[in-house]
């Protein structure tokens, strides 16, 4: 996108492509994701239709629930504070935003580009954090403040295997660069073949799947969604929020799992490019500009198809206990993933 | 050897101690606790039960379930109703198992009056109510996931339960309160085709069963919260007065339909009580499912045998039960429920004592939630399974 | 065989019902475009034959919710045979059910002794204010219609004169 748009436009109708694009890629997933899943499979995998009526098979129920929450009362209670509860959910769609500013789409394709991009995807993760604790916190009730510390808990306890489990394949990639992490698995090759490429998927399925299950307790989704727990906290954090700015954690909700999905595509699948061996290509200098096209339509096709499993498991299965997510963040996830960096680490020193 | 040193017991004891000294630290450290109250607004309550509890952390010091949000005087609402008018109003008691409340009420008021109904209606009562029992426990079976967590089940028991339904509708032309039940006998005869229509219904129940049994019972992160969960031993259990599944899930064998002679056709047929030595809030959810199972069975055995003639004795039209005073329970899909109906010889009762289940199954939560999490608090509650219309009459 | 681990089968329970509604259809029913029959017996509204009712006001009486309301007058009728004596018939001035105190028991059809009340299987009869719900005997009378007929019995019912 930049190198394409540097040449002959000004800087600000630069900032204002990249703005929109930014917002493209949050809302897309996130409209995609809820539709295509929670409406619909969600709703195959009970026996029943889902929406139907708004738009064909129900196509246009987005717009209608957008609608339905604009028009709501933006209610604030009364021993809430106020500027805090205001901002908690902005603080969480934040860390969204700011997540989808590292991911390349394209050969040229990215919004940013620059060599710590791993660790400011790790760093920025944990924002949202801050958002659901003083959502919690400043809502004065009960249960908010149970879902908020809750919340604070346990992504606080899922970030160490997540940052754990992507260590592995920084080892491997030899690079922080996510566009290098992609060109490495795209330009590797698995023992002399090159068809397709080296995606670390087949080398770090360990890391993969402690990674997945990091992003399922990331996004608060079932079986590790205590801090919502409908059941339970009756919403958690979210408890007293209504209207828009329901709707913007439920953006944020959602968004997030589509751009994990596109992390997690990127780091483990191959991200957006084909095995560079199928044209000839030695290297991200060589591939072509189509590319920045067809991209995209391959992370999102990577991205719908991780989602599936994240909501596949998330239409599943009961919800965990706090204190059994810990214990399994501690003992099993954290010296899973520290095993697997020493044997990566001892592998790629053999090789 | 007495019952306090069973195994059960020492496991509830040490489940305790080791809350309790967590507990204990923060006694020392002057730790404000916080009460916290669940209901009567809130969704694992499945109505207006109110649960105060004190909480330190997450963790329960105290806790007491406060009913009464739902009373609607059904006991006093008898006293100025007919006989055949308080049929119609106490199947609302226990909504989901309706026909299984007209039972007990109406055996006691023929008690009275010295009828039996007819075999063919026995039979046919008993049907009902084991449908009705299946349509009520297959229910539960889906709330306990959503209670847990899981949003799938409870689709999939409305999707199934919905065929029960609409056999119990078929049949007396209510889905929720069929208000079949005559005093010697029934309002009508089955209509043709229910008893193939039945055979196929209990079929998809049963893989009902297995479909939760997979998707639910066998998971394991649903065995790590139920299992170990909420031991109820089997001294406390006879203590609190407990009945039904909760009571055979602490190891007591113990179950009305069997225990004791009715003119229903339990006694007729062969079926199997099921017990768990456990006693935790694994087994009360697995005892339920076996019961299911069980019902299935029991309906399609009472279909093969159903006897012919007519399903109403001779009464006369307008009812008049004569002085005196009589006492019946049945095993209800939630647990014991006896009516005990005081008549003074006029066109209704002259007043009536209704035991129903979960009253007396919540009487144990103060005991049960002491010293548990917030999250067992709702699976507790799930696995006691009760109906705020049964505990607030 | 080495047992499958739960959470995997639990997986396979919802992959399998998302394959079998996308190949089979949903058990749901898409209710203003398509609708289920109601079984015979099934008690969805009340019908009255106002020729049949006599006013007795036994089914008034017997409500448990008190929900039906009649008034009647007296009338003489002309004889039946030529040169009899004029009848004294009871006239139906009003007939009134308030569906919003009806509790759908039953028991006012039941103690009818003339068959003037009847159940129908009718169900589409919601109204957007609740006083709107007090029908009157013409629209009683015209779900008449609907009533259908009495069910066959099951195989080894003894068949009885009632309705």
């Amino acid at each position: 996108m930049n190198a394409l748009l540097a040449a002959d436009l000004p800087y600000w109708a630069q900032s204002l492509l990249r703005v929109l694009g930014g917002v493209v890629a949050v809302l897309l997933p996130a409209g995609t994701i809820v539709y295509v899943f929670l409406f619909k499979m969600m709703s195959f995998m009970q026996s029943r239709l889902g929406p139907m009526e708004a738009g064909p098979y129900g196509s246009l129920q987005l717009f209608a629930e957008v609608g339905k929450w604009l028009q709501k009362e933006d209610i604030t209670p009364e021993r809430a504070d106020r500027f805090i509860f205001k901002i908690a959910p902005l603080v969480v769609l934040t860390s969204t935003f700011l997540l989808v500013a590292v991911v390349p789409f394209g050969p040229d394709a990215w919004f940013t580009n620059f060599e710590a991009g791993v660790f400011y995807m790790l760093a920025v993760s944990s924002v949202s954090v801050l958002g659901i604790l003083i959502a919690g916190w400043s809502s004065a009730n009960k249960y908010s403040l149970l879902g908020g510390l809750r919340a604070a808990g346990q992504l606080i306890a899922y970030e160490l295997p997540m940052v754990l489990a992507v260590v592995g394949v920084i080892i491997q990639a030899g690079t922080m660069n996510l566009q290098e992490i992609v060109v490495s698995q795209n330009a590797g090759e698995i023992f002399g073949w090159n068809g397709l490429g080296n995606p670390f998927l087949l080398t770090q399925i360990i890391g993969f799947v402690i990674f997945m299950i990091a992003v399922q307790a990331e996004l608060t989704q079932t079986p590790f969604d205590m801090p919502i727990a409908e059941s339970e906290l009756v919403s958690g954090y979210m408890t007293e929020y209504s209207g828009f700015r329901f709707l913007t954690f439920f953006i944020a909700e959602f968004a997030t799992a589509g751009v994990f999905s596109l992390i997690a595509s990127v780091l483990f699948l191959g991200g957006w490019g084909i095995p560079f061996s199928w044209f000839g290509w030695s290297g991200i200098d060589d591939v072509d500009n189509w590319m920045n096209v067809v991209g995209p339509l391959i992370m999102v096709t990577k991205m719908l198809l991780l989602s599936f499993v994240i909501m596949w498991v998330r239409f599943s299965y009961p919800r965990f206990r706090e204190d059994q997510l810990q214990r399994f963040a501690w003992k099993v996830l954290v010296p899973v993933s520290l095993v697997n960096i020493m044997v990566t680490a001892i592998l790629k020193v053999a090789f | 050897m007495t019952s306090t040193e069973s195994l059960l017991d020492r496991r509830q004891m040490a489940y305790i101690a080791a809350q309790a000294s967590d507990a204990r630290v923060n006694v020392e450290l002057e730790t404000e606790g916080m009460t916290l109250n669940i209901g009567p607004q809130h969704p694992a309550t499945h109505g207006t039960l109110r649960i105060i509890a004190r909480l330190d952390g997450e963790q329960v010091v105290w806790a007491e379930p406060s009913c009464g949000y739902m009373h609607r005087g059904y006991e006093k609402l008898t006293e100025v109703r007919t006989y055949p008018q308080v049929t119609a109003l106490i199947n609302r008691i226990d909504w989901l198992g309706s026909f299984a409340n007209e039972v007990p009420f109406i055996l006691a008021a023929e008690k009275l009056m010295g009828i039996e109904a007819p075999p063919r209606a026995q039979w046919i009562r008993t049907i009902l109510f084991e449908l009705s029992r299946i349509a009520n426990v297959s229910l539960f079976l889906g709330d306990l996931g959503v209670q847990l967590g899981a949003v799938t089940p409870v689709f999939m028991a409305f999707r199934d339960r919905e065929y029960v339904l609409n056999l119990i509708e078929g049949a007396t032309g209510g889905r929720f309160h069929p208000n079949f039940d005559r005093i010697g006998g029934l309002k009508d005869d089955l209509p043709a085709g229910f008893i193939d229509e039945t055979r196929v219904v209990m079929k998809k129940l049963r893989n009902f069963c297995d479909e939760i049994e997979n998707l639910l019972f066998g998971n394991e992160i649903f065995q790590s919260r139920t299992r170990g969960i909420g031991v109820i031993p089997k001294d406390i259990a006879l203590q609190y007065g407990l009945s039904g599944a909760n009571l055979r899930a602490s190891g007591v064998d113990w179950d009305l339909r069997r225990d004791q002679r009715l003119p229903m056709a339990w006694d007729k047929i062969d079926w199997k009580v099921w017990t768990h030595p456990d006693g935790d809030s694994f087994a009360r959810c697995w005892i339920r499912l076996q019961e299911v199972r069980e019902s299935t069975r029991i309906v399609d055995q009472l279909l093969d045998g159903i006897p012919s003639g007519p399903v109403m004795a001779k009464v006369p039209r307008i009812i008049k039960v004569p002085e005196g005073e009589a006492w019946v329970s049945t095993e209800n899909p939630l647990g014991e429920m006896g009516y005990y109906v005081v008549s003074k010889g006029e066109l209704g009762p002259f007043r009536t004592k209704i035991r129903s289940a979960s009253f007396n199954n919540i009487s144990i939560v103060p005991w049960v939630l002491k010293g548990v999490y917030v999250p067992d608090i709702i699976t507790i509650l799930a696995s006691l399974y009760f109906i705020l219309g049964d505990i607030d009459r | 065989m080495p047992k499958l681990p739960g959470l995997v089968k639990g997986l396979g329970v919802t992959l399998n019902t998302l394959v079998r509604t996308t190949t089979k259809g949903s058990n749901t029913v898409q209710y203003p475009h398509e609708k289920e029959t109601p079984p015979i017996r099934a008690r969805g509204v009340i019908a009255l034959r106002e020729d049949n009712c006599t006013s007795c006001m036994l089914c008034a009486r017997s409500c448990p919710d008190w929900c039906i309301y009649i008034e009647g007058h007296k009338e003489l009728a002309p004889p039946r045979r030529a040169g009899g004596k004029p009848r004294q018939v009871n006239k139906l001035d009003r007939f009134d059910i308030d569906y919003a105190l009806c509790m759908y028991c039953g028991i006012c059809v039941e103690v009818c002794p003339f068959d003037a009340l009847f159940w129908s299987p009718e169900y589409e009869y919601s109204e957007p204010h609740i006083a709107d719900l007090l029908h009157d005997k013409a629209k009683l009378g015209e779900w008449m219609e609907t009533v259908p007929e009495a069910p066959a019995l099951e195989a080894g019912a003894e068949k009885k004169g009632k309705k």
